[in-house]
This record gives C-alpha cells, structure tokens and sequence, in this order.
C-alpha cells in the first residue's frame, strides 16, 4: 500500500491504495466519483474517458504510478456545476442517452473533441468519437448532440 | 407540527369488506405493502385499488409516479408515468419518477401466463402491458381528487372537472391545485373501475403522443445516474468469481491456504460452477483472481466446435424425421406436389452474445441473522420471485428487499438472475456486509449466454403464375422458444405453411437476445422471398403487396417505407436498397436499407435506412424514433461484425478486441422512421428495429451483386467468398423444377 495524492476536479484528493491500482478503481471505489464508468478495463471501450490535463484518457489503463499530483483530473462530476456544461445542454437536447451507461465517457471525449476543434465536420466527429462504443446504438444522436453543441457555442460568440 | 403528526392525524382508513384497510396520509397515497405482513391480502386488495400503490401527491403539488419497469434506456421512466398523469390530468412539470418497490403482487402486470402477476421488462411488453392499467390507475386517482373536492366544497362530484394539475368547478368559480386538495384527500367507499368510456379521449391527449423529454436523462449526463456497479455501502466489501472455461466445469482449488493468506482476503467459496473470492477491495478481489489455481473437472461443453457443428446440422436438414411442430396451416407437402416450381434454401447464423456495456454485478448484503436480505441490482426483473435470492438463501421472499437501479443495458441478458444469485450466496458467507460482485468483461463475454446458433433450411413452391402458394421451414439447433420466435408469417397470405424446429443440444448457455429468434427467422424468409422474386422477376415491393393483400396495416407500412427510400426511383451508382417486413412484440414495420459494397475489402457499407411502423397508438414519438435508430444500429452491429465461436467447449473470444462492436465509423448517414397514426393498443418496439437489419442489408445485397449472403455475421471474409463464388442467385435459388 502507499498513499497517492491526485488533483480531481480541482481538489486535492488522498488515498491509500496497492501499487498498480488502476485510477478507474480508485476514482469509482475509493473516491465515489462513480460517473466514470467500467466497461472493458483493456481501453476498447471509452466508458471510462477522463480528462488528464484536458486531454481524453481512458481511467482503465492508467495507474496511480503513472500519475502526479500536479496533473489536472477532470471527470464527469468536474465539468460543470450543475450538468449544464454546453456539451451537456446539447445532449439532453438531442436526447441522445438510452441506458445511459457509456454517456459520461462519450460526453468526456466530445468535450475534448470541441476543444480541439470547435466546427468539426462530421467524418471529424465520427473519427474521434470511434473509440467511444454504445451498445443502444445512440451514435446518431450523439452526432447530432457535438453538432448542436457546436453551433450553440458559435452561436454566442 | 411536525409532518409525523400531521401525518397521523389526517390519516384515513378505507373500510373494506375483507376487512383491509388502506391509508390516505398526509403525503398522498401511500403503499403500504411494505408494512403489512400479510402480502396475499394485500394483494388482493390492491388488484381492486391499484391506484393507492402507483402515486405519492403531496402538499405542493409535486406528483411521484411509481414505475414498476425496468429502466434500461427503452423509457419507461417516462412512458409509463406519462399514460399515468395523462389520465390523471396531471401537471407533467410537477411529477417526478422512482421505481415502484419490487413487489410482483402490486406492481407486477397479468399476461405473461404465470400463475401469478410478474414483473418483467423484456419482449417490448412494457408500455403493451401497462397501457391499460396505467390509464385506469391514473383515471382513479383523478376520481379521488374529485371527490375529496366535491366534499371540501359541498358540491356534487359531476359539476367538477380537471385541468393541467387542478380540480375546478366552472360555475361557482371554485379551483383548487392538487396539492391543495391534498390535506382533505379522501378516498371514495367505492372506486370506479374505469373502462375505456370512462377514459379520455385519445383526441384530447395532450401527453400521450406528444413530445416529452425523457426524465432520467439529466442524471445520465451528469454522471449521477445510479447502476448497480455504482452501489457504494458502508463496510462494503467486494466479490468476484472465477468460472471455468468449459461452462458448467467443476473447480478444486488447488493454492487455497496461500490464496486465504494474502492480503485482504475474506473469503473463499467453493460453488458447483466457480471458485469465488471476497476481498477488502476490488483490485485485491482482482489481483486474487488472477492468482488462482483451478482444476476443472469437465464441463457441459467440452469438446463442442462451433464451426464443424454445421455440418451436423445439415444431416439433421437431411433427415426425413419431423421436428417440433411450430406452426402448420394448410398442406404444405401438398402445394409442393402441385407446384409449378419449387425453391430452396439454408440459412445460417453464429452464436452472438449481449454486449450490454455495464457488465453484470449486482450487490446484496444479508443480515446478521441470516434470516433477511437486501440487494441492489440492475435487472429486467423476471418469474423467479424477488430474482431468486430467497431460494438460494432459504428464506422467505417478503425478507428480501429488492432496490430496482438503472440497467446498463439489458438486451435480455439481465432477464437471467445468475449474477444475482451468487451475489446472493457470497454475501450469505459474510453476513451484516453488504457485497459487491463484479464480472469483469472477461467474465460477461467468456460465461455469456447467448443467441443460438441455428440452421434454417426454407423451401417454398409457387404456381404458373408464380405465386408463393407454401412456405416450408425447418430450424435446426439449440434452444427451444429461443429459434422459435419470429416464425410465423401472419400477413402473408401464403396458403399452406409449415414450420418445425429440430433440437440439436450443445449445453452452451443460451438466453433470449434482442428480439430472440425473428432476427435469425425473419432474415431466412425474407430474403427467400427475395430470392424468389429475383428469379420470378418480380420486384420485391410487388412481390410483398401482393403477399400482403389481406393485411391492410402492414400493407401500409410497406407503401409508407416504399415512399419514404425513393423505392422506384433512379439508384445510386453502386448502391443498391433492400426491402423488408416482419412483426415483432405486435409491431408491423417495413423497412428499406441503401447500402454499397467494397469488392476489394468485402466490407459492407450502410447509407441509409428508412422504417415505417405501425405500433398502435404511439405513446412517445421520438423515443419509438430512438429505439428505431438503437435497434437498427445493433442490428447493424450483429450482422456485420459480430460472432462468438466456441473451440473444443471454449469460448474463443474474451473482450472488445476481439468480439468488435460497430463503432461510430460504420453508423449509416441517417435513420428515418415514420409511424402510421393509430388508435389501437400500443404495441412493443424496442425489439422491432433489429430483426429488420439482416434481411434488408442481405436483400440490398442480392440486387447489387446478384449474389445471396446466406450466413450471418456478414464480415469482410465471407463477402469476399460470397462475392468471389461463380455462382448466381438465380442458378440456385430454384434448385428444382418439378410437373
């Protein structure tokens, strides 16, 4: 066991855990920011898509090891105050969810996608969102949902 | 005051004649199974007043509709409440909704054949089988408001009427909000049991086919949605299982001593199936998983080989010996003796598995003394009584507490309790702490229980004019209702039919898998019918229309698709449409897929797809549209890419790299449905959109390429040997002419 120390959703978080421990257990189990989500625990999946640094990562495949302190965990419970993060409006919007079981992991990497690239065409959203599975087959609501976001913020600037 | 007695002062008792009483409180309209240890009675009871057990109405106004399904993103946290506050005339921006308590006698719906009432969300039968007892229940509630109104007010009862979340008497000037009438909230000596005169009128809907967004939908995008997986409990402690291989292989374990002296080990239990393990955390449960050593006695499978087992099957075809007979009308042998020309064809397809993304868990905690339980799962509920865990526990279902939570999908593999059930004997080891089993998604594909794997040998005859006069199906594998569903072919007229199912029996673990046997089925008898056409000459529309001159709805929703695709109009240069039709879980839908083929890759690539459907009355729009696009998409998903195969007892396959699923790369440029405006009974849909899948891409196919996709998945490999084979559609579709 050793003590880790983590930035989430800009607190400073502690725990104690096993060497190796994947940061999907420690957030879910250990933390209780469960929004992040198991699904393959081998990166096949994206149901488990945080942001480190802003950037898109799967929690499965990192390790507490492979982390500091002074990187920037973002997930789900971090993006907004109150689930109202424009990517978030949009997707209830197009009420894009089904079972709503890979939507946090979806949602984590549109984000990221529309920092990246804020007027993707849809074959850019198709390829960065091809990591991202949904087994209720919501992927043509979850296009719809990057595309309203998109316009929504270019709508106000 | 405080609320408790507020709360016991304005209670009131409902005399009835077994002696029962039921209680208005001051919250509204309480359940009170839960306190009452008679459940029979109780049930009994409620049957007469189900109303007192669907909703809570409280002083403000603010409406809590009870839902008795499971939510697994088909929406009945929505559906169900919404035929509920329609009828009650509810203000649907007051309501909020909670799972009903898993009562089965209260909650449960009539129907599913059982002696008793069940819950169960599975078949598309959710909205089909509450429609009518949400509409009523809500119809008494609304009667009970107004006759505690017309007491209040010293009015009679018929002066009253309802609207938008109030009780109004137009004359003298008199409203009152729902949450006003809360306090003097009394129930009538006699409820009416409302029939459909009693009944809105469908044309005074304002919930009931109308847009409503789905309510559990900001919790699922704010990631506080709660799944089972996501249960986190005081001293909670975690499980896993490690199951054999083989399904059904005996373990003995070999390293217990050292396994038990690691670090935060709790527990070992020995079951019939799987050695499981219950540690402090859930990577130790993890780590000790991996470090276990396990002889496996053999199991139910071992030596099975899925590929070579086809061969089998094809001797069976062979085989002059019936089958079960599941459908027979007119004389088949008969139309074939008379038959101008006859027609035959085997269809084939793999084993697919679930794939539900949240894999299976369940957490249960058993008290102390043994004697009660609790447990927290997803689940599409079922016939066992409280899922199972009183069986295996010993005790009796009323000291088991079940806590409905969302399902990560369901997809039929969370209608088995087997996940439930060993949850249920791991925390029996540890009593007073709650325990959390996980599968990992090793553990949910490798000890999956899948769609069977069957051969399907279809024949048909047709005379001088070439019209379809038998249809002649045999299926042969494993799995019983599982291959029988989707057989019959009630909106055709075709005169002499005749279908069987000859069991071959492999012990490979099988469950029902979004719309059971119509996806392997009806992608048999569809592009059978296409393949006649193709030889006939005929197109597949008119083939269809006139198959279907006796069946004017689904008539209409083959015409409504024909318009929506451009049927007859120009192609595209290298693509072409497919057509097909099937009923599922009551539903009629046509559909017409465009697709286009790369003949150097194999890959087959899906433009577009347009549905129409006739599901009665639509109880939410655009959530049928999002169960088209979801179905289809997993339709997509299975016929193009997905296959489970089994080596010497094995499943070959362990995860998503190796058991791909469709990603957002292969996702069609669009998804049209339409739905035939209908005023009779709704009917299911999430199954609707899957089975059409096969059949239209394969029939797209046949008229691109001439050429039949005869066994599903139709990945790359076997386009390519289909499209590389000599021979043409035409040469083998008919493959005799007899007179």
């Amino acid at each position: 066991m050793a003590a880790y120390t983590f930035n989430i959703n800009d607190e400073k978080q502690q725990v104690e855990v096993t060497e190796g421990t994947s940061l999907l257990w420690v957030l879910r189990e250990h933390l209780g920011l469960t929004g992040t989500k198991y699904g393959c625990g081998i990166a096949q999946c994206g149901a488990c898509t945080i942001h480190v640094d802003d950037r898109p990562m799967r929690a499965c495949t990192l390790t507490v090891d492979g982390l500091t302190e002074n990187q920037k965990i973002t997930t789900i419970e971090g993006l907004s105050e109150a689930g109202d993060h424009p990517v978030q409006k949009a997707w209830i919007e197009a009420q894009a969810p089904q079972c709503g079981y890979c939507q946090s992991g979806q949602i984590m990497q549109a984000v990221a996608l529309l920092n990246e690239n804020p007027e993707p065409s849809r074959k850019d959203i198709q390829s960065y969102m091809n990591g991202n599975l949904c087994r209720c087959g919501t992927y043509l609501r979850i296009v719809e949902a990057i595309q309203l976001a998109s316009k929504n913020r270019l709508a106000k600037k | 005051m405080n609320p408790s007695t507020r709360s016991a002062s304005r209670r009131q008792f409902l005399k009835t004649s077994s002696g029962m009483a039921l209680f208005v409180g001051v919250s509204g309209l309480l359940p009170i199974a839960l306190s009452c240890a008679d459940r029979k009675k109780i049930g009994e009871q409620l049957s007469k007043q189900p109303l007192t057990a669907w909703v809570q109405l409280s002083e403000d106004g603010q409406l809590t509709i009870y839902n008795p399904a499971a939510e697994m993103g088909q929406g009945s946290m929505t559906s169900l409440p919404v035929i509920f506050a329609e009828e009650m005339d509810a203000d649907w921006s007051m309501v909020q909704v909670i799972f009903s308590p898993q009562e089965s006698d209260i909650y449960g719906s009539e129907g599913w054949g059982a002696s008793r009432k069940v819950m169960l969300s599975a078949g598309s039968r959710v909205t089909t089988g509450y429609y009518s007892l949400m509409r009523k229940a809500g119809a008494q509630a609304r009667h009970i408001i107004l006759h505690s109104a017309a007491k209040l007010w010293k009015v009679p009862i018929g002066e009253l009427t309802t609207k938008i979340g109030k009780v109004v008497h137009p004359e003298q000037g008199l409203s009152a909000s729902y949450g006003e009438i809360v306090p003097f909230l009394e129930v009538p000596e006699i409820l009416p049991d409302f029939n459909e005169k009693g009944l809105k009128d469908p044309a005074d809907f304002r919930l009931i086919g109308k847009s409503v967004a789905r309510t559990e939908i900001p919790e699922k995008v704010n990631g506080s949605a709660q799944f089972a997986i996501d249960i986190r409990l005081p001293n909670m402690v975690y499980a896993v299982l490690e199951r054999g291989a083989i399904h059904g292989a005996r373990p003995a374990l070999k390293n217990k001593a050292s396994i038990l002296a690691m670090d935060g080990v709790l527990k070992i239990l020995p079951m019939d199936h799987a050695i499981g393990i219950v540690a402090t955390t859930l990577e130790r449960a993890l780590e000790v998983k991996k470090r276990l050593e396990i002889d496996w006695e053999h199991g139910q499978t071992g030596g099975f080989n899925s590929k070579d087992v086809f061969a089998v099957y094809e001797k069976h075809a062979e085989k002059k010996t019936k089958g079960k007979v599941l459908t027979e009308i007119g004389n088949v042998k008969k139309a074939f003796r008379s038959a101008a020309k006859t027609y035959r064809a085997d269809f084939k397809n793999d084993y697919v598995y679930h794939a539900q993304m949240e894999p299976l868990n369940a957490v249960v905690q058993v008290a102390t003394d043994r004697q009660s339980a609790e447990v927290w799962v997803g689940s599409q509920q079922g016939f066992d009584e409280k899922l199972g865990v009183p069986k295996v526990l010993g005790i009796p279902p009323e000291a088991v507490k079940i806590n409905l939570q969302y399902l990560g999908g369901g997809f039929g593999r969370r209608s088995m309790t087997d996940f439930v059930t060993e949850c249920a004997l791991l925390a029996q080891e540890i009593p007073g702490r709650p325990v959390k089993l996980l599968w990992t998604r090793e553990d949910d594909l490798t000890y999956g229980a899948f769609r069977p794997q069957t051969l399907q040998r279809l024949s048909a005859s047709t005379d001088a004019k070439g019209n379809i006069t038998g249809l002649s199906h045999s299926i042969i594998g494993d799995g019983g209702n599982l291959v029988a569903s989707g057989i019959k072919n009630n909106y055709y007229d075709i005169p002499n039919q005749y279908a069987e199912w000859k069991e071959v029996s492999h012990g490979i673990r099988l469950k029902h898998w979004r719309s059971v046997g119509h996806a392997p089925n009806k992608y048999a008898i569809e592009c059978l019918l296409d393949g006649i056409a193709l030889d006939q000459g005929i197109d597949p529309l008119a083939l269809r229309r006139t198959l279907m001159r006796n069946a004017p709805r689904a008539l209409a929703t083959l015409e409504k698709a024909a318009i929506m695709s451009k049927w007859n109009g120009p192609a595209v240069e290298g693509r072409a449409k497919g057509l097909a039709f099937l009923e599922r879980s009551g539903t009629l839908s046509t559909a017409v897929c465009e697709i286009s083929v790369n003949r150097e890759t194999g890959k087959i690539k899906v433009h577009h797809f347009w549905n129409a459907l006739d599901a009665g009355v639509i109880v939410q729009p655009d959530n049928v549209r999002a169960q088209m696009e979801g179905g289809i998409l997993m339709g997509m998903s299975s016929v193009l890419k997905e296959r489970i195969t089994i080596a010497e007892g094995q499943v070959q396959q362990s995860n998503f790299h190796d058991y791909p699923l469709l990603r957002m790369e292969d996702i069609p440029e669009s998804i049209e449905t339409e739905m035939i405006p209908s005023t009779e009974h709704p009917q299911g849909v999430g199954e609707s959109g899957t089975p059409l899948v096969a059949c239209a891409i394969a029939n797209a196919f046949l008229r691109l390429t001439g050429k039949a996709l005869r066994h599903l998945p139709f990945t790359p490999d076997r386009v390519l040997e289909v499209l590389n084979s000599a021979d043409r559609e035409k040469k083998y579709a008919s493959i005799s002419h007899s007179n």
